[in-house]
């Protein structure tokens, strides 16, 4: 099989509410930057460009119709789309690639999440029969794990506490961060509770933004001439819907994806982890294995903003940024989607 | 459970769902020269780049932003149409109508619009309409400032020249 | 060079307007046990599970894959959900195909869905956005004009559409899953029925169904040892291009063409008509069979209407190249699975198990769909040899 690498990634600045800019308006400059760093005219100059969007943010069918809009699609291209977080986009671009009909992928998620309540939105994600009626948000049920945890022993909210003010710390370095300071704790242990036992500093905020990435076969990033990641494994996993059914303090499905992405085969010296909420980073420390050794989140993650749909593909694009530059020889970034971390999914990247 | 029980088909659950609809950067330039009455287009800045109307943000086929604003004619040209006979949900016009894909003069795109004054049966492909304004108090950011196109006596546009007209009506 | 990978297994709901005795669950897993039950196969024999559907919009579910995990088994395997227009059903089997052709799993199960009796597809395709006229009458409204332009182009007689009509619901009658079920109709009644979007009549349009679609897809090492006689994949392509751009040809799109380019490359297809045994296309108002006929080379420009009068897509009449045996999207169209249907109903064709409508000794087919403004396409090429 061919080794895959990335060679591109750009982000735009995480904002509460990008204004006036519609979809194609986000992604344009992006695009433009990723253009530039990967050294290609347009879309035209990769074999196969695959999104991931979802309608419900900005409540218009089909949003990323739009998008095709900002590609420079004349001739046409090879394209596709997936309702899913970009990281997904990813995915199947890896497919078309290991298959022989491309070389090279452009991928791209974009959300604008600011017109709409997003954690309401996302509780239609649920069971459309049983449980949607219910009009239980995103949150709400992130705090229901959060407190079994606490309940449980498994974590304290000092715990949480420490995660938020890493999160802050981190974020100070990342010119994208929506959310960054030094915070200490002790001052989100202040702050009142939201949604108990969640402080508002617990929960990601709402970002509008996208995200883009540029894969090719390691044959074609030396033929570039550019800098790149491997991308030495990626895999993903779906857990039952019916929350009642799952340990919600542990995420089986990360660990399994891990173990096929192959990600325990070497040394992790950083991890970008699409925890929402900060108890959910200790899930998925936990579920991975992840020591002292791997530095979590370097970015300041997605509590330092959340760009849905484009959140799990900048997880990605962080892990190759620190490879690139030397800090790290080895990375993992994970994606999650659905309730209470449902579906996981795990990329591991190495030094070329 | 001795009771038959009631075989359930259908469960009502509407979902509402509130959003700010916001229309773009490009776009709200768009609808900022309706409301004084004016149509316009926009396209890439750079001689020759096609002209859309209404505007979307990018130049689609060169994913390039459409900087550069141009004022169209409210005269234009049928690239194509259907008479259509059923309502649309949420607009109270009576069916049968007119909805045409239209070419303003000075754009290279059509947009969709309703034509009204005119005999359905007569309306055809090359056919010059105009459009009718609302009265200037009712102006918005809308294209509903324009309640309809008519026909007007000018001579059709041969197909092959719809799309490439000048501002002034005249081939580019 | 990608790895061989066939279609091993088919399963269709029975497509109608209402499917008020299951749910949304209930649909799709009804299309994945017929799926596994005509494979041979059972839960554990899936590895991965690809989802497509048209927009969220059409039942009110936010990423139904989430929900429908359950239903469908795949509870700590993969799970993916395509979305591309009305082109998805295609576009999710070629994702699912590449699932297999990467070397990456051994065996996959996809399924594509709508169940539009559970909300409503006109008002999500036609709902009103600010500031823009709202005269959207949905994709009816929107493909009209486009299909006065072709008929202006071609100067093809009046009763062309009608025609396609009649014999794509003839078709249908002897599929007993086709929604539509018109064994008797007439080219007078289509004539007679209700114009909707002139030159649209009521019946030269597709139906609004419920129903899903599913395939079991096997790399060779399986397909080799599979029940029944698998369908080889034997080419597979996507295009995509903007909506509108200036100079776009709305009646005959590069995409398509391109598209078709491609993919009879990969096959080895030279001439469709001669080289094909039939296809399956996408034709949501009835105009779409000599539009495509064109777009996709089994006619010369202007000519395709031709062919459709001249009965060469019509199994009735014993046509060299049958188009849309199973009835068409014009006998059934559960809008997600729609383009699903068209490449289950081609590896029906090649497997020779399509029953009444089984054009003898089929043993290579085309899948088509195409969604958008006609804009986004996904073909694939199946057939009953192995490449």
């Amino acid at each position: 099989m061919k080794d895959i690498a990335i060679v591109a990634y750009q982000q735009s600045d995480g904002v509460s509410d990008a204004g006036a800019v519609n979809e194609v308006e986000l992604i344009m400059p992006v695009l433009d930057r990723t253009f530039e760093q990967a050294r290609l005219d347009s879309a035209q100059d990769v074999d196969f460009v695959c999104s991931g969007s979802c309608d419900y943010l900005q409540g218009a069918a089909f949003a990323f119709v739009a998008g095709v809009d900002a590609l420079g699609a004349v001739p046409p291209i090879k394209e596709s789309h997936v309702e899913m977080d970009a990281a997904w986009a990813l995915y199947e671009s890896i497919l078309k690639i290991r298959m022989g009909h491309a070389d090279s992928a452009l991928i791209y998620g974009f959300g604008k999440s600011s017109p709409g309540e997003l954690p309401i939105v996302l509780s239609q994600q649920l069971d459309p029969y049983y449980l949607a009626p219910q009009w239980v948000d995103s949150i709400s049920l992130a705090a229901m794990q959060a407190r079994l945890m606490l309940d449980q022993g498994l974590i304290t909210e000092r715990d949480m506490a420490e995660v938020v003010s890493r999160s802050r710390r981190n974020a100070r370095s990342n010119p994208h961060a929506q959310l960054a300071g030094d915070v200490s704790p002790e001052d989100v242990l202040a702050q009142e509770t939201y949604l108990s036992p969640l402080r508002k500093a617990d929960c990601c905020p709402v970002s509008d933004g996208a995200s883009a990435v540029v894969i090719a076969t390691v044959e074609k990033a030396k033929e570039w001439g550019l800098p790149y990641a491997i991308i030495s494994g990626i895999d993903h996993r779906i857990e039952t819907h019916n929350l009642g059914m799952r340990d919600l303090t542990d995420s089986v499905s990360t660990r399994t994806a891990a173990e096929h992405a192959g990600m325990h085969d070497g040394k992790v010296d950083v991890a970008e982890l699409y925890a929402p909420f900060s108890h959910q980073e200790i899930i998925l420390t936990r579920a991975l294995g992840l020591g002292e050794e791997t530095s979590i989140n370097p970015s300041g993650g997605v509590l330092a903003g959340n760009l849905m749909m484009a959140s799990g593909l900048s997880r990605i694009g962080e892990v190759f940024n620190r490879i690139v530059s030397g800090e790290a020889q080895r990375g993992v970034a994970h994606t999650t989607s659905g309730p209470c971390l449902q579906h996981n999914l795990v990329t591991v990247l190495e030094k070329a | 459970m001795s009771e038959e029980q009631e075989v359930v088909t259908v469960v009502k659950s509407p979902i509402y769902l509130k959003y700010n609809f916001t229309a773009g950067a490009a776009p709200a330039r768009f609808l900022a020269q309706l409301k004084k009455g004016k149509l316009t287009g926009q396209r890439r800045a750079e001689p020759g780049a096609p002209v859309y109307s209404p505007p979307r943000g990018s130049c689609p086929a060169s994913g390039r932003p459409t900087e550069q604003e141009v004022e169209l004619s409210d005269k234009a040209t049928v690239q194509s149409f259907t008479i259509v006979y059923i309502p649309i949900p949420g607009n109270a016009i009576e069916p049968p109508f007119v909805v045409a894909n239209l070419v303003a003069d000075g754009a290279n795109i059509s947009f969709i619009h309703l034509m009204s004054e005119c005999d359905n049966a007569d309306v055809h492909i090359g056919q010059r309409v105009q459009a009718i304004w609302k009265p200037e108090e009712e102006w918005d950011y809308s294209m509903d400032n324009i309640r309809y196109f008519k026909p007007i006596d000018e001579p059709d546009v041969p197909v092959e020249k719809i799309g490439k007209l000048s501002v002034t009506g005249q081939e580019d | 060079m990608a790895n061989l990978a066939a279609v091993v297994g088919v399963g269709q709901t029975k497509y109608t307007t209402k499917r008020q005795d299951v749910s949304i669950a209930g649909l799709v897993r009804e299309a994945a046990v017929n799926a596994l039950q005509d494979a041979d196969l059972g839960w554990d024999d899936i590895d991965a599970v690809i989802l497509g559907k048209a927009p969220d919009m059409f039942e009110g579910v936010i990423m139904p894959e989430v929900y429908l995990t359950d239903a469908l088994g795949c509870n700590g395997k993969p799970m993916i959900r395509v979305h591309t227009a009305g082109s998805v059903g295609g576009s999710t089997a070629i994702v699912a195909a590449s699932h297999v052709q990467s070397g990456t799993f051994r065996r996959v199960l996809t399924v594509s869905f709508e169940k539009q009796s559970e909300s409503n597809a006109m008002w999500a395709l036609s709902n009103p956005q600010p500031f823009s006229t709202h005269l959207n009458a949905g994709a009816g409204g929107y493909f009209a004009p486009i299909i006065r332009e072709y008929i202006r182009r071609s100067n093809a007689p009046k009763d062309v559409g009608i025609k396609v009509a009649v014999k794509d619901r003839l078709h249908g009658a002897r599929n007993p899953l086709a929604h539509l079920q018109k064994p008797d109709i007439t080219m007078q009644e289509v004539e007679e029925s209700f114009m909707l979007w002139d030159p649209i009549r009521f019946l030269e349009a597709c139906p609004s169904s419920d129903g899903a679609c599913a395939m079991v897809i096997a790399n060779e090492e399986l397909a080799d040892k599979a029940a029944k006689q698998p369908a080889w994949i034997r080419g597979v392509a996507m295009r995509s291009e903007p909506t509108t751009f200036a100079g776009r040809d709305e009646v005959n799109p590069q995409a398509g063409r391109d598209c078709a380019a491609d993919v009879y490359k990969q096959a080895g297809i030279t001439d469709p008509r001669k080289d094909l045994d039939c296809a399956e296309v996408y034709v949501p108002f009835s105009w779409y069979e000599p539009m495509w006929l064109e777009n996709l080379g089994f006619a010369p420009i202007g000519e395709g209407w031709k062919l459709t009068m001249e009965g060469a897509t019509s199994l009735d009449e014993g046509g060299d190249i049958p188009w849309n045996c199973s009835g068409g999207v014009l006998s059934s169209n559960a809008i997600g699975a729609s383009g699903m249907i068209r490449f289950a109903e081609a590896a029906r064709q090649v497997r020779g198990d399509a029953g009444d409508h089984q054009v003898e000794g089929a043993k290579l087919a085309l899948g088509h769909a195409y969604g958008g403004g006609a804009q986004f396409f996904a073909m694939w090429v199946v057939g009953s040899e192995k490449p």
